[in-house]
């Protein structure tokens, strides 16, 4: 039945069986490719045996996996086989979140999407249909929100994850750190992790590097309230006060500026204010620093002239979910300026810069002007933000102001727990007319949805076109392995179709997916061939040091590293960071802190059956101390219940001494609710669920979680 | 005839599971079973603590007790390799091996025959390393010859501090963890 509803659909590569079951394919067949497990895009090769897929390697052409994949990817198998991944178009039949359902056929259901979706443009505007799109699988859908009228695009990805490091390292060298990050780990011989748990947060290339790093003995120094695996690797732990970051990077530049330990001729070169910085610096002394973050002035001191001794290949790692306090990327500038000190950007064991192949993107008609303009940051009220801010759109949706919203497509982005306080969104959910999710597997937001619309896999499925920007450039090809096992479409699919119900098939000239990939290959002097075969193609190396020929460039108002910001200034923020002492929690409470582990990602991933067998569920770790004064044995099922009262789900205490005894600490992404999801249903507990609270970041819109504070009950 | 063994850096692993998974999905473990897995040691009082992570699995000692107490002989050393694997045909599920190996490294396939690490000999044969070797990110296994002076196994246990798992047990196991 899937191959007879492909065929019609005219969405099928020519692959020679379907999934695996009634097959007659012999042998072992290899399909380069690349991953779509988490965001960071590893060159892959997938292997079928006997017309069954077998297993997923890393390509060794491809720089990002250089021949490795992570937990994720080589688990990606399991995204192929999970049970409960979506498998036909699925229409509302209750009340929103009660998960009703009738199956549909795709045109029934893009019928109806198409309708609602024109009933607003007649009704508010095409400025009220906006778009959460996590990954390049979104790259379509946005073309095709975009044709319709809206500027309304965002994901979590900026106000809920690396927004503030990117406007904190923009505001000072003028460029962002990007994805994947421009960070030289491999080469680094200092290497300084605050509140970055590489190893845990497993973004392949990052994770080798670090290894390599470590091999190579140098010199860590970790800043984390948790001993994280990579603290374990570290030369020096530091156990900071949780929210006192910002204490410790001044104290050190404090010292680094006081004893002339940083890189003058860098600075005298490339710097701008540094006067006014220095004399800004003056209070922050280790001294000052002890009582706010609980390190010893000497181990200030012994770390700052540890990162001194081997400037510039001194790297203090920009973070990626750097979404904390509120005061984000302020915090990420003294990230930055420390980094600047040591005249790592730029330079080995620093900051490379990246390049990519020049692929033009497919001649499209111009898209319609809003008249009313984006809706998530009305009046710049949020002056440095870089990209839409989810949680703005949210806030248009729940008030009409300062225009209604009343439709979101969601791709590929579970909303309920990536965006904090749920309450909010499920509220916004209720004012909204029309609710569209399209994914592989489901999740709490599909719940919600009126449409569910099922995308195939990346194993079966073209995809946009990896362009990365990166140390070095190449051009990578995500195609089939596989024909989907059931009523699954590609996005590039479900985009164009639903344009075309839209009216508007001029702005998808191209047939087929491989017409579209072909003409922006030939047009970048590429082969379509070629790119099949081998899933990448590398461009000729280029310089990626200043030292090796790149010319320094600072794009910011002065051209030049920024140590005193006028443009802050100018808008009313501070030119240099500052100290804010931030709320602790009550006595009796614990701040809850959460990360990740390297074998999931997000919330997308507890079903897939092999990850899901890696780790089933999460607990939370509690200083073994605090766990033995409360009565909590190791491995015993507490409830944790948060400041506004809302009371978790079930899981289990990880008593250990790897964590200070005032906060407490979860891995992400469990907890599901959604019926869908049978295998990972009630298993451990949703951080997202208990961050009721949230601190906006007056530059960007960041919303900083790590504002909230936790009771421990046992579970009876 | 070459003696496999296994080196693995404790200094470099980060504990991500990548070779649990790449051993699921190259041997086709049936879900919910591990020829692999990930253990982890703290030592220490916060915030001074130490803390080993390692990849652990079959041994293949010199001196495997598995070997010894099979009543079948499905469980025997394999002269290619010297690495100990089972037979699932002669195997009749008694659970002698489970119950005396150290290591608690093998486990009862839904199938009915013990079951556990076969050093991936079926790779080796065609000159690759094991699953969970060529998988890992951050490479920190080395898989090698024992018997070979020159393999990059004994160069590496000759200049770091190593220690193998329960010696007391009097396997002799054939996995090293570099400290």
């Amino acid at each position: 039945m899937a191959a007879g509803l492909a065929a019609s659909a005219g969405a099928r590569p020519a692959l020679e069986h379907v999934s695996g079951a009634a097959t007659t394919e012999k042998g072992i067949r290899k399909v380069p490719t690349f991953c779509d497990i988490c965001f960071w895009k590893c060159g892959a090769i997938a292997h079928v045996k006997d017309g069954r897929l077998w297993k997923v390697e890393g390509n060794p052409e491809d720089p990002l996996s250089r021949g490795r994949l992570c937990p994720r990817g080589t688990g990606g198998v399991g995204a192929y086989f999970d049970p409960d991944r979506l498998k036909v178009p699925l229409v509302r039949r209750q009340k929103r979140g009660q998960e009703e359902w009738v199956q549909t056929t795709w045109d029934e259901a893009l019928n109806v999407v198409a309708g609602k979706m024109e009933t607003i443009k007649t009704k508010w505007g095409a400025e009220a249909m906006a778009l959460f799109a996590h990954g390049l699988g979104g790259t379509f859908l946005k073309h095709t929100l975009k044709a319709y009228g809206s500027p309304n695009i965002a994901a979590p990805s900026f106000a809920q994850c690396r927004g503030p490091r990117d406007v904190g390292f923009a505001l000072t060298f003028g460029e962002e750190i990007g994805s994947p990050e421009r960070t030289d780990i491999r080469n680094a011989r200092c290497l300084v992790l605050i509140g970055s748990h590489l190893g845990e947060n497993m973004h392949n290339t990052q994770a080798q590097e670090f290894a390599e790093a470590v091999g190579a003995g140098a010199s860590i120094i970790v800043v984390d309230p948790r001993f994280s695996v990579a603290a374990s690797k570290a030369k020096h732990y530091l156990p900071i006060r949780p929210g006192t970051d910002m204490a410790l990077l001044l104290a050190w530049m404090h010292v680094i500026v006081g004893e002339g330990l940083y890189d003058k001729e860098y600075v005298a070169a490339h710097g701008y204010g540094f006067v006014q910085f220095q004399a800004e610096l003056e209070p922050y002394t280790p001294e000052w620093a002890y009582p706010e973050t609980g390190i010893a002035p000497d181990a200030i001191r012994e770390t700052a002239r540890e990162m001194a001794r081997y400037r510039p290949a001194t790297l203090i790692h920009p973070g990626r979910h750097a979404t904390w306090y509120g005061d984000d990327s302020q915090r990420s500038r003294a990230v930055a300026l420390l980094n600047a000190l040591m005249g790592s950007w730029g330079r080995k064991g620093g900051f490379w810069t990246p390049s990519s192949m020049d692929v033009p993107g497919y001649p499209y008609p111009a898209y319609p002007k809003s008249t009313k303009g984006k809706v998530d940051n009305p009046g710049s009220r949020h002056r440095f933000a870089t990209e839409s801010i989810t949680t703005g759109i949210r806030e248009a949706t729940l008030t009409g102001q300062p225009y209604p919203v009343k439709g979101w497509m969601v791709y590929a982005t579970n909303l309920i727990n990536a965006l904090p306080n749920q309450e909010e969104t499920i509220r916004a959910i209720q004012a909204l007319e029309l609710l569209v999710v399209v994914d592989v597997a489901p999740s709490e937001i599909a719940g919600w949805a009126d449409v569910v619309l099922p995308e195939s896999t990346y194993l079966e499925r073209y995809d946009e076109l990896n362009v990365e920007s990166f140390r070095e450039p190449f051009v990578a090809l995500r195609q089939p392995v596989l024909h989907s096992p059931h009523d699954q479409k590609p996005n590039w699919w479900i985009a164009r179709t639903l344009a075309g119900k839209l009216g508007l098939q001029a702005y998808y000239p191209w047939k087929t997916i491989e017409d579209y990939l072909d003409h922006r290959l030939a047009k970048a002097n590429l082969s379509f061939t070629e790119l099949k075969r081998k899933g990448i193609i590398r461009g000729a190396a280029v310089p990626v040091y200043f030292d090796d020929g790149v010319e320094p460039s600072f794009p910011t108002p002065s051209g030049k590293i920024e140590f005193y910001s006028t443009q802050l200034h100018d808008a009313g923020f501070d030119p240099v960071p500052k100290y804010t002492r931030h709320p602790e929690p009550p006595a009796g409470s614990f701040r809850l802190l959460f990360g990740r582990a390297p074998m999931h990602t997000f919330s997308r991933t507890q079903s897939n059956p092999l990850l899901h067998d890696l780790m089933s569920e999460n607990e939370v770790w509690v200083n073994a101390d605090v766990a033995s004064r409360l009565g909590l044995d190791d491995g015993r099922y507490v409830r944790l219940r948060n400041q506004d009262g809302v009371l978790g789900q079930r899981i289990r205490v990880k008593a250990t001494e790897r964590i200070r005894p005032d906060c407490v600490f979860m891995v992400h992404g469990f907890g599901h609710t959604s019926k869908m999801m049978r295998r990972a249903l009630g298993k451990g507990a949703s951080d997202a669920q208990l961050i009721t609270r949230y601190k906006t970041d007056p530059l960007m819109g960041g919303t900083g979680m790590n504002v909230n504070f936790v009771t421990i009950e046992a579970e009876a | 005839m070459a003696r496999y063994g296994m080196v693995i850096d404790t200094r470099r692993c980060v504990g991500c599971m990548d070779c649990v998974v790449a051993c699921k999905t190259e041997n086709q473990v049936p879900e919910g079973f591990d020829r692999d897995w990930i253990a982890t040691d703290t030592t220490g009082r916060f915030p001074n603590l130490h803390l080993e992570i390692r990849s652990e699995r079959c041994n293949h000692c010199d001196a495997p007790p598995c070997v010894d107490c099979c009543p079948t002989g499905a469980s025997h050393v394999e002269p290619f390799g010297h690495v100990v694997l089972v037979t699932p045909e002669q195997c009749i599920g008694c659970k002698a091996c489970l119950a005396s190996c150290p290591y608690d490294a093998r486990f009862v396939n839904p199938d009915g025959f013990a079951d556990k690490c076969t050093f991936c000999i079926h790779r080796v044969k065609e000159g690759l390393d094991p699953a969970c070797v060529s998988v890992c990110p951050t490479r920190c296994m080395t898989f090698g010859d024992l018997d070979d002076p020159r393999s990059e196994v004994n160069r590496l246990i000759e200049s770091r501090t190593h220690h193998a798992l329960i010696p007391a047990a009097g396997t002799s196991p054939r996995i090293f963890y570099l400290t």
